[in-house]
């Protein structure tokens, strides 16, 4: 470390106003909160597939203690490990020292985000352990089962949850100032709107989303706690409330949300195609349009969610048009990158196969994704395991495929050392393929009619039939072996940090600006701040002899209109 | 928006069209309008559902006394503004004294406003007395909270007036906030209050 003064440990891991270390600090929590919910998982899966056994480390789950397990499998999944990883960590890692400054514009208010989303986390950890357990009432929290205690039967764990999900809004919300403040204001010289590399726009448009959407669901939480611990009734029909209005503001900013985590993964795998296939970026402006367009509609698709709950008819309709209308930008994304690998010289080691994966996995997701979105087809897919398989088909692609594509890609500038490329590929085939073997008997299952949140199919003769429970094992089987794969990645990701040689500075030979800076990067970033030249993903360039163009080395932007080409005219250097 | 970006090797500073600052509670505005906007239609919707509104046995807004204090709360923005007008123009003293005017406005209505309040809970408007009463106090209390914190920035601005020096970007920032709580306070009160 080149900076001047030694930093005591609280002021250089704890306290730090440092991007990288605040990123670090976002993801290394974000990564324990995915055990706690990886453990659930494993819990409520083998008392699926095994009802009544005593689970190893567990024990024998009861009702109450299977809703909590479900509700907080997805909440810790998505709000505490998704958000914070894919767009806190990598966000604040990548914006700076992509953009070519020293840190975030508010470092302190950058901190103040962390430990807010700390907090946060304690409060979700700690409704664990208070009486009767943590929040079951799944993790959309539907009044009135989330908003009375005697449904619930959780009296401290809702409003844990629901202080939780809020103080963990707040962390997010001053993040997204910081990060969109960041990139409108301290881009390097010569960094230019559209030479920001994709994954900056992708992340900073997500931040717009979320800032965009949240304050309808805080505001919902609010009523939600007042309606648990006042005695309102705003969502109590019988006090002149609507419990519909909770939908509506939940799935306001449910549904951007999705895309609020789609987003950074989607840019993280653009932006390791172009490296790995050799290729520049195909439609770089198209992708940039179909974001947008994706990112407007996104906020118009939220009550195909409510299909079933009761809405008028001809509002369905309308949202059934939306919801389809939207998967026309995405699917254009899909065509962009297979286009960037087409014709590529493509490397397959492991960030590389992350991303190829990431789309073909996304991709089934996107496809069940249209039979649920038409209002009649969902009504009976509704709440079925087709559901869930659908939506597990685009968050783990998106949370659990995309941070690894990113944490195996910039290992070696974030840590300084090279990940092992033969344990990250077995890591690799040891996730992707049980990850299918887990969801596909899922839709075969949703398919018969299998509904969710239910606690032992025991209860019921039509789903307790021998071929299903064969799919319920092979799912919890799978998942077994896919969680048993994940100490590779451990394994790997220790010895990897423990290695003595250093990481070269840029191994993958990228372009971006990112690289030019030591591995790991020190306080500051650069000595001196780099100056930008051309766009990102000036890859095999015909007039280049390496089949790179780094966006900082000086020198003409092929870009540019009235660049000439040295084969045109061979006078011109 | 950086003006450098024209040209790669020209001036060592960058200059931002919008100081970070600023920007920065812009975006923040964007999101309290979202939040704010939830409220509304929340309240439009739980409104439209009942035949008779506000509910009958409810005590009534006090329509005429708001009215008056809006004015306190407008007089105030336009205040901040002249203090602005005046910090630009590099007379301190003028800008502080607008600020304090300013500030004092604002006092006026929290204090006006408290009144109303324990003089509703007195006549029976709780939060649990009925939704409108819940959404009345959700609604204002939650602007009451902004513009609590609007006056704690507008107080230390205040106080930093003489003793360092102040950047206007900070100033500025904490007028874009100060503007937001006064101009939604009119929407609020022809929603609330008149509707």
């Amino acid at each position: 470390m080149s900076h001047a003064h030694k930093m005591s440990f609280w002021e250089k891991y704890v306290f730090s106003t440092d991007h990288k270390m605040i990123g670090l600090q976002y993801m290394f929590t974000g990564i324990a909160m995915a055990i706690i919910g990886g453990f659930f998982v494993y819990v409520f899966r083998m008392q699926l597939a095994f009802p009544g056994i005593s689970v190893p480390g567990y024990g024998e789950v009861t009702p109450l203690a299977y809703n909590s397990l479900v509700t907080n499998h997805g909440t810790i999944m998505i709000f505490w490990f998704a958000m914070p990883v894919l767009i806190a960590a990598f966000g604040n890692i990548l914006i700076p020292l992509m953009i070519g400054c020293d840190d975030m514009v508010f470092p302190r208010i950058n901190r103040l985000s962390y430990q807010i989303f700390l907090l946060s986390a304690l409060v979700l950890v700690a409704s664990f352990f208070v009486p009767n357990g943590g929040f079951g009432g799944a993790w959309t929290a539907y009044p009135p089962l989330s908003a009375e205690a005697a449904y619930n039967a959780t009296p401290l764990g809702a409003p844990m949850w629901l202080i939780a999900v809020a103080l963990e809004f707040v962390a997010f919300l001053l993040g997204g100032i910081n990060f969109i403040t960041t990139m409108m204001n301290a881009r390097a010289k010569g960094m230019t709107m559209y030479k920001i590399p994709i994954v900056l726009w992708l992340i900073v448009i997500a931040s717009i989303l979320f800032m965009l959407s949240v304050g309808p669901l805080i505001a919902g939480a609010v009523m939600l706690l007042f309606d648990q611990l006042l005695g309102t009734h705003f969502y109590n029909p019988g006090g002149g409330g609507d419990p519909l209005l909770w939908q509506h503001l939940f799935w306001f900013f449910g549904h951007p949300e999705v895309y609020v985590v789609l987003l950074p993964a989607m840019g993280i795998v653009a932006d390791i195609m172009a490296v790995f296939a050799r290729k520049k970026l195909f439609g770089y402006r198209t992708i940039l349009y179909s974001v947008f367009a994706t990112g407007i509609l996104s906020f118009v698709v939220w009550a195909h969610h409510q299909f079933i709950a009761g809405i008028d008819p001809r509002m369905a309709n309308l949202f059934t048009v939306t919801t389809l209308l939207i998967s026309i930008p995405i699917a254009e994304l899909c065509f962009v990158y297979i286009a960037t690998l087409y014709g590529g010289s493509i490397t397959f080691n492991t960030p590389m196969l992350w991303a190829i994966s990431f789309m073909v996995e996304f991709l089934i997701g996107g496809v069940t994704g249209i039979f649920l979105g038409a209002s009649g087809a969902d009504i009976y897919f509704h709440d079925t395991y087709f559901v869930v398989a659908h939506f597990h088909y685009t968050f783990v692609p998106i949370a659990i495929i995309g941070f690894y594509a990113g944490i195996t890609y910039w290992f070696p500038k974030i840590f300084g050392k090279m990940l092992d490329d033969k344990l990250g590929r077995i890591h690799f085939w040891g996730t992707i393929i049980p990850f299918n073997f887990i969801f596909i008997p899922l839709f075969v299952l949703g398919t018969a009619g299998q509904h969710r949140r239910i606690f032992n199919y025991e209860y019921f003769q039509d789903l307790a039939l021998a071929e299903f429970y064969n799919l319920r094992v092979i799912a919890t089987v799978s998942l077994l072996v896919m969680i048993a794969f994940q100490f590779v990645f451990v394994y790997n990701f220790v010895k990897s940090l423990r290695k003595k040689e250093k990481a070269p500075k840029n191994p993958w030979n990228a372009n971006t600006l990112e690289w030019t800076a030591d591995s790991p990067p020190p306080h500051g970033n650069w000595p001196e701040l780099p100056v930008v030249y051309r766009g990102p993903y000036e890859y095999s360039h015909p007039d280049r002899e390496s089949d790179w163009w780094p966006q900082h080395e000086p020198g003409p932007d092929p870009a540019d209109p009235d660049y000439q080409s040295p084969s045109q005219n061979p006078q011109t250097t | 928006m950086t003006t450098s970006s024209e040209d790669p090797t020209g001036s060592e500073t960058r200059r931002p069209l919008v100081p970070s600052s600023v920007l920065g509670m812009i975006i923040f505005v964007l999101t309290e309008m979202m939040f704010f906007g939830a409220l509304i239609s929340a309240f439009l919707i739980i409104k439209s559902g009942n035949i008779m509104w506000p509910p009958p046995d409810q005590p009534r807004l006090p329509i005429s006394l708001t009215a008056v204090n809006t004015m306190f709360l407008v007089a105030s923005g336009v205040c901040v503004y002249f203090s602005n007008k005046a910090f630009a123009a590099r007379s301190d003293s003028w800008a502080k004294k607008q600020l304090g005017i300013a500030i004092a406005l604002a006092l006026v209505f929290v204090g006006i406003q408290s009144y109303e309040w324990v003089r509703m809970l007195g006549h029976g408007l709780t939060m649990r007395s009925s939704t409108y009463g819940s959404f009345f106090y959700m609604i204002i209390g939650c602007h009451a909270l902004h513009v609590f914190a609007a006056l704690t920035f507008l107080i230390r601005i205040y106080l930093k007036f003489e003793t360092v020096a102040l950047k206007p970007s900070s100033y500025w920032g904490v007028q874009v906030f100060w503007y937001f709580v006064v101009g939604v306070w009119p929407v609020l009160y022809y929603l609330v209050y008149l509707s």
